[in-house]
C-alpha cells in the first residue's frame, strides 16, 4: 500500500454556493498537510493552487449548495469524474444559510434588491448536493471540524468507513463532563437533536447549542420544541433558532411525521 | 475488551463466489485455540478494523480457514488478503454448535448462502466420526448458483443425503429450485431422534426451524446461529444483545426453544 | 491473554473480605472537618488521586480534590424530572446533595481509552502492543450507597465473567471507596424501591455519615476494610460517642422514608420481560429525544464501541474504546442496516435491559434507583412513571 512507485490517489476539492470556510479547514490542517501531500496528489484545489489536473479523481470533497441551474449541471459532471464524492459543510449537506430562500419568494428578492433583476440567474431553492447526485459521505458542520475532515480523508485512504458518529451533541457534553445547560440552567439548547461533531463547544461555554451540524438522523425535534418554549422562547424565537445554517434540514425534521425510522 | 489480536499468516486463498473468499491461515507466532466448530474469531484487517468470523475449517497444525463475504470495509480488506498477508486474530469466542448433543442421533444440517461456512467444520467433525451418529444429511440453499460455496467439496461428502437448491436458477442450472425447506422431504431422518444445525439469513432459519419442529424435531435440538453487531466479543460492549442473550457469550448458537420467542419480537 | 476465571472478579473477592471484616469488628469513630481534610491529604500523600464532589457550572460534579475546602459545603440540590438546581443551605452541610450529572464510572470506566496499537512493518509483519499502561490509584470520597451498588454491578459486568476488562479491573482494584451515607435524598431518588436504601451496606473502605448539631459539624465513621482502618488510624479521630452515632443512624433511617419517588411494587423483571409489545412504548417514543443522556449519566450503563484510528501514512493504527449508547442508530448496525431503527425499539431495549434482561445476563437488576436518568433527561422522562404505566397496561390486559 505504501510503496513509493504507486500512483498516488487523486484528491479534488471543489465548491458550489458557499463561503469557502470549509475548504479553509483543510488548509488549516497545518501539521498534517505535508503528510497528506505525501499520500495524495492534490489535483484540483483552487483555494490552494491554480494548477488544475484533469479527472477522474479518487476522492472529491464538495463544498457548497446547488443554487443555480449551472451548479446542478456542474455537480453531475463532478460526480461522473469522482470515484468517491464526499460533501463537506452545512451548505453541501443541508443547503446552508442560503436555504432561507426556500421559505421566501425569490422573485420578490430579485425585484427588490437588484437594479437589473434580469442579470440574476438563480434557482428558487438552495439544495444539498445529495438532492442532485449520489453522495458517498456527508460531513456536517458550519464550518466542518478539522479532526473529522482528517478522519474522513484518512479513512478513505485506509479503505475503511469514516468513524463519524451520528449521535447527539449531548454525547459529547457528557463525555467532556459539561453540565447540561438545559437541565441545570434552563438554557434553550438544540444539542439533543443535533448531530455531534463539533465536540460540544457552545455548552462548554454555558451557551445552548445552535445546531450548526444540523439534525441527527433520529432527531425528535417536535419533542424538543415545548422545552424551548418553556425556557423562554416564543414561537418566532424558536423559528429563528432553527433557521440558521441548517434551516432546511431542521425544517424537514420539525414537520416530519415519521421522523424516526 | 482486553484481549490483543495475535498475528496469523494467510497461506492460501480461494475465491468461492464473486464476492466470497476462503482464507487459510496459520499462526505467525503463538497459536490461539483450540476452536470448536461454530466458534468464531475476531479477525483484524490492519487499519480497517475487526469483524467476527466463524471458522470454516479446523486444519492440522493449528491452521484455520475463514470464509468471508465482502459486505463492508473490514470484510473487503480481508477479501483482498493474499498469501503472505498478516491478519490479527482474537478468540475463540462463542458457544459453538455442540455436536455432542447429536451423539447417537440423526444429524440434519441446513445452510443458506454463506451460512454453510460455519457449518463446514461441524460436517467435517461428524463425518470423521460417522459411527457416533445416525444418518447425516446436509441441505444447502443459495440465491443463485453463483452464490453456492464449497461446491466441489460438498459433492464429495459421504453423507446419507446432500441436497442443493437455488432461488433463482441460471440457464445452466439443472438442480433443484426454490427454498431450502423444499429439501427437507428428501432427507431421511427420524424427527424425534434428530439434532438439526441451521445457519443462514434469519427468515430462512425461522422457516426451516418451524418446519422441523412441526415434523417433530424437539425445539431445543434445532440449533440455530444468530447475528447481531459485535464489537468486543468478550461480553463487555453490549452490542450483541438479543433480549436476555449476549450472543458473543451465550451464542451465537442457541436452541430454537430460546430463539423463537426472541425472533418473534420486531426490532429486538 | 487476560482471562479471569469465574468467581475471581476483583469486586466479589474484595466485597466478601470487607463484609467479614465489618461483621467481625464494625469499628466506628468520629472525625470533624479538619479530620476530613487530613484524610484527603493522607490519601494524596499516599500517591492516590482523590476524587470527590465539588461545585462547578451550577452543579455538584465529581473532580480531583486537593483539600476538603473544595467540597460543596452549604450546597443542596433541588431536583425534578429534567430539572436540577443548586440551592443554598444554612447548615453548611457538605454531603446534602444528590444525583449529580456524573457517576464514578467517569473514572472507573472512562469515556475513551486506548486499548492497543498496531504497526505494520515493511514486510507486512503485524506488531500489536498493549496500550493500557499503568492505571491511576484512585480514592473516591463521598460515594453514595446507590453508587456503591452501581460499582458492584459494573464489577460483575466488566470483571466478573469469563473475560475481564483489564483496564477497568486494574483501576477498580486500586480504588479506595469512602462512602457518604444519605440523609437528604432527592426528589428523583428511589433506591429504597430498588431494594437498596440510604445506608452503605457493603463494598466500602470507610463510610461517613454527616452529623450537624449544637455539638458541631462532624462525621460518624464506620470502617469497612483493613485499608479503611489503616487510613482512619492515620488521621485525627475520636471514639464514636453515643449522640453522634444515634444522630447518624437516625438521620439515615429517616432518609429511607423520604425518597422522592418509588418504583411500583411489582416484579420488574417479569413485567418488562412480558411487555415488548406494550402500547406505552409508542407514547414514550413520541416524547423521547433519543439523545442518550440517560445512558451517559447512568452509573451502570457500560456499553462501548471501538474506534480504529489510523494516521495518514497508513502504517500505524490504534484501537480505542469509547462510550456508546443503545439510543444510537448505529448501535445495532449489521450489514444491511440497523436492527433497532425506531425510537420505540431503542427505548424499549434500554429500559428492558436495565430492569429485566440484566438479571439474565449478569445476575441482578441494572438499576440502583439513583434517579440520574430522571433528573438529567432534558424532557423529563421518568422511568418510575413509565414502569407504572406499563404495569397498569399489563393489569388492564390481565383483567380483560
Amino acid at each position: 500500500m505504501n510503496t513509493p512507485q504507486r500512483a498516488l490517489p487523486k484528491l479534488a476539492v471543489v465548491k458550489l454556493a458557499s463561503c469557502d470556510g470549509c475548504q479553509l479547514t483543510l488548509l488549516n490542517c497545518e501539521d498534517e498537510l505535508l503528510a497528506l501531500a505525501g499520500q495524495v496528489e492534490i489535483a484540483h484545489f483552487l483555494e490552494a493552487s491554480s494548477v488544475v489536473r484533469p479527472g477522474p479523481y479518487d476522492l472529491t470533497l464538495v463544498e457548497g449548495s446547488v443554487t443555480t441551474a449551472d451548479d446542478a449541471l456542474r455537480i453531475r459532471r463532478i460526480r461522473a469524474e469522482s470515484r468517491h464524492l464526499v460533501t463537506i459543510g452545512a451548505c453541501a449537506t443541508a443547503g446552508g444559510i442560503q436555504a432561507l430562500r426556500n421559505f421566501a419568494d425569490v422573485d420578490e428578492f430579485r425585484r427588490t434588491v437588484y437594479a437589473r433583476p434580469d442579470y440574476i440567474d438563480t434557482l428558487a431553492t438552495s439544495t444539498p448536493v445529495s438532492a442532485h447526485v449520489d453522495v458517498d459521505f456527508e460531513l456536517r458542520g458550519c464550518p466542518i471540524d478539522r479532526g473529522q475532515l482528517l478522519e474522513v480523508i484518512t479513512a478513505y485512504l485506509a479503505g475503511r468507513k469514516p468513524d463519524i458518529p451520528d449521535h447527539s451533541v449531548c454525547f459529547d457534553c457528557k463525555r467532556r463532563r459539561t453540565v447540561c445547560v438545559t437541565v441545570a440552567h434552563g438554557t434553550p439548547c438544540l444539542g439533543p437533536v443535533t448531530h455531534a461533531g463539533c465536540g460540544a463547544i457552545c455548552p462548554a461555554y454555558g451557551r445552548g447549542c445552535y445546531g450548526c451540524f444540523g439534525p441527527g438522523r433520529s432527531a425528535n425535534l417536535p419533542a424538543l420544541i415545548p422545552l424551548l418554549r418553556r425556557d423562554g422562547m416564543d414561537e418566532a424565537a424558536v423559528e429563528r433558532f432553527l433557521r440558521t445554517f441548517n434551516a432546511a434540514a431542521f425544517d424537514e425534521a420539525a414537520f416530519d411525521e415519521e421522523p424516526r425510522s | 475488551m482486553s484481549e490483543l489480536p495475535v498475528p496469523y499468516r494467510v497461506i492460501g486463498r480461494r475465491d468461492e463466489t464473486p464476492d466470497t473468499v476462503t482464507l487459510r491461515i496459520e499462526p505467525a507466532g503463538e497459536a490461539l485455540g483450540p476452536f470448536a466448530p461454530g466458534q468464531f474469531a475476531m479477525v483484524y484487517a490492519f487499519g480497517r478494523g475487526e469483524i467476527p468470523v466463524s471458522v470454516s475449517a479446523l486444519l492440522p497444525g493449528g491452521h484455520l480457514a475463514h470464509t468471508v463475504r465482502r459486505v463492508g470495509a473490514v470484510s473487503q480488506g480481508l477479501c483482498a488478503a493474499r498469501p503472505g498477508s498478516i491478519l490479527g486474530l482474537r478468540g475463540p469466542y462463542g458457544t459453538g454448535w455442540d455436536l455432542g448433543q447429536a451423539l447417537g442421533q440423526d444429524v440434519l444440517v441446513v445452510a443458506g448462502g454463506i451460512g454453510l461456512a460455519p457449518l463446514r467444520p461441524l460436517i467435517h467433525a461428524a463425518l470423521a466420526d460417522r459411527k457416533a451418529y445416525g444418518r447425516i444429511s446436509v441441505l444447502i440453499g443459495a440465491r443463485t448458483p453463483d452464490d453456492l460455496i464449497f461446491k466441489t467439496e460438498s459433492l464429495l461428502w459421504p453423507t446419507a443425503y446432500t441436497g442443493v437448491t437455488v432461488d433463482r436458477p441460471d440457464r445452466g442450472w439443472t438442480g433443484e429450485e426454490g427454498l431450502v425447506t423444499r429439501l427437507i422431504d428428501r432427507a431421511r431422518f427420524d424427527p424425534a431422534g434428530t439434532t438439526a444445525y441451521l445457519c443462514g439469513p434469519e427468515p430462512m432459519i425461522g422457516a426451516t426451524a418451524r418446519e422441523l419442529v412441526h415434523r417433530g424435531v424437539p425445539a431445543a435440538r434445532v440449533r440455530v446461529s444468530l447475528e447481531r453487531n459485535m464489537r468486543c466479543a468478550t461480553g463487555h460492549c453490549g452490542h450483541c444483545q438479543l433480549g436476555p442473550l449476549l450472543l458473543c457469550r451465550d451464542g451465537a448458537v442457541v436452541g430454537w426453544d430460546q430463539a423463537e420467542p426472541l425472533m418473534a419480537v420486531r426490532e429486538l | 491473554m487476560a482471562v479471569t476465571k469465574h468467581g475471581e472478579g476483583t469486586s466479589r473477592g474484595k466485597a466478601t473480605a470487607r463484609t467479614e471484616a465489618t461483621a467481625r469488628t464494625e469499628a466506628t469513630a468520629v472525625i470533624d472537618r479538619a479530620g476530613l481534610d487530613a484524610l484527603i491529604k493522607t490519601l494524596t500523600a499516599d500517591g492516590r488521586t482523590v476524587i470527590g464532589p465539588t461545585v462547578r457550572d451550577g452543579a455538584v460534579t465529581l473532580a480531583e480534590l486537593d483539600s476538603a475546602d473544595a467540597l460543596p459545603w452549604g450546597w443542596g440540590t433541588e431536583l425534578d424530572a429534567g430539572h436540577y438546581r443548586l440551592v443554598r443551605r444554612t447548615d453548611g452541610a457538605g454531603f446534602a446533595h444528590s444525583s449529580g450529572p456524573q457517576s464514578w464510572k467517569t473514572f472507573l470506566h472512562p469515556q475513551r481509552e486506548k486499548l492497543w496499537s498496531a504497526e505494520r512493518g515493511p514486510d507486512g509483519a503485524l506488531t500489536v502492543r498493549d496500550e493500557r499502561g499503568e492505571q491511576p490509584s484512585y480514592a473516591f470520597l463521598g460515594v453514595r450507597p446507590c453508587d456503591l451498588r452501581a460499582i458492584a454491578i459494573q464489577d460483575r459486568v466488566l470483571a466478573g465473567g469469563r473475560f475481564a476488562d483489564d483496564g477497568y479491573q486494574e483501576r477498580r482494584r486500586g480504588a479506595l471507596l469512602i462512602a457518604a451515607e444519605c440523609t437528604e435524598p432527592g426528589a428523583t431518588c428511589f433506591c429504597v424501591s430498588m431494594q437498596g436504601g440510604p445506608a452503605a451496606d457493603a463494598g466500602f473502605d470507610l463510610a461517613l455519615t454527616e452529623v450537624i448539631s449544637d455539638l458541631g459539624h462532624r462525621f460518624f465513621v464506620r470502617v469497612g476494610s483493613e485499608e479503611g482502618a489503616r487510613l482512619l488510624a492515620a488521621v485525627p479521630h475520636e471514639v464514636a460517642d453515643m449522640d453522634t452515632e444515634a444522630r447518624a443512624r437516625g438521620g439515615v433511617s429517616l432518609a429511607r422514608d423520604r425518597m422522592g419517588r418509588a418504583m411500583p411494587p411489582v416484579d420488574l423483571r417479569t413485567l418488562l420481560g412480558a411487555s415488548p409489545e406494550s402500547e406505552r412504548w409508542d407514547d414514550l417514543a413520541s416524547r423521547c429525544l433519543t439523545c442518550g443522556n440517560c445512558t451517559m449519566v447512568c452509573p451502570t450503563c457500560f456499553c462501548t464501541t471501538t474506534e480504529e484510528v489510523t494516521d495518514l501514512t497508513g502504517d500505524h493504527a490504534e484501537r480505542w474504546q469509547r462510550w456508546d449508547s443503545c439510543f444510537d442508530l448505529d448501535f445495532s448496525y449489521v450489514h444491511g442496516g440497523a436492527v433497532r431503527t425506531s425510537a420505540r425499539s431503542r427505548h424499549r431495549q434500554w429500559l428492558t435491559h436495565k430492569l429485566s434482561t440484566w438479571h439474565d445476563q449478569f445476575g441482578s437488576s441494572g438499576c440502583v434507583g439513583c434517579g440520574r436518568c430522571v433528573t438529567w433527561c432534558p424532557v423529563g422522562i421518568d422511568l418510575t412513571q413509565e414502569v407504572a404505566a406499563l404495569a397498569a397496561e399489563r393489569e388492564g390486559a390481565d383483567d380483560e
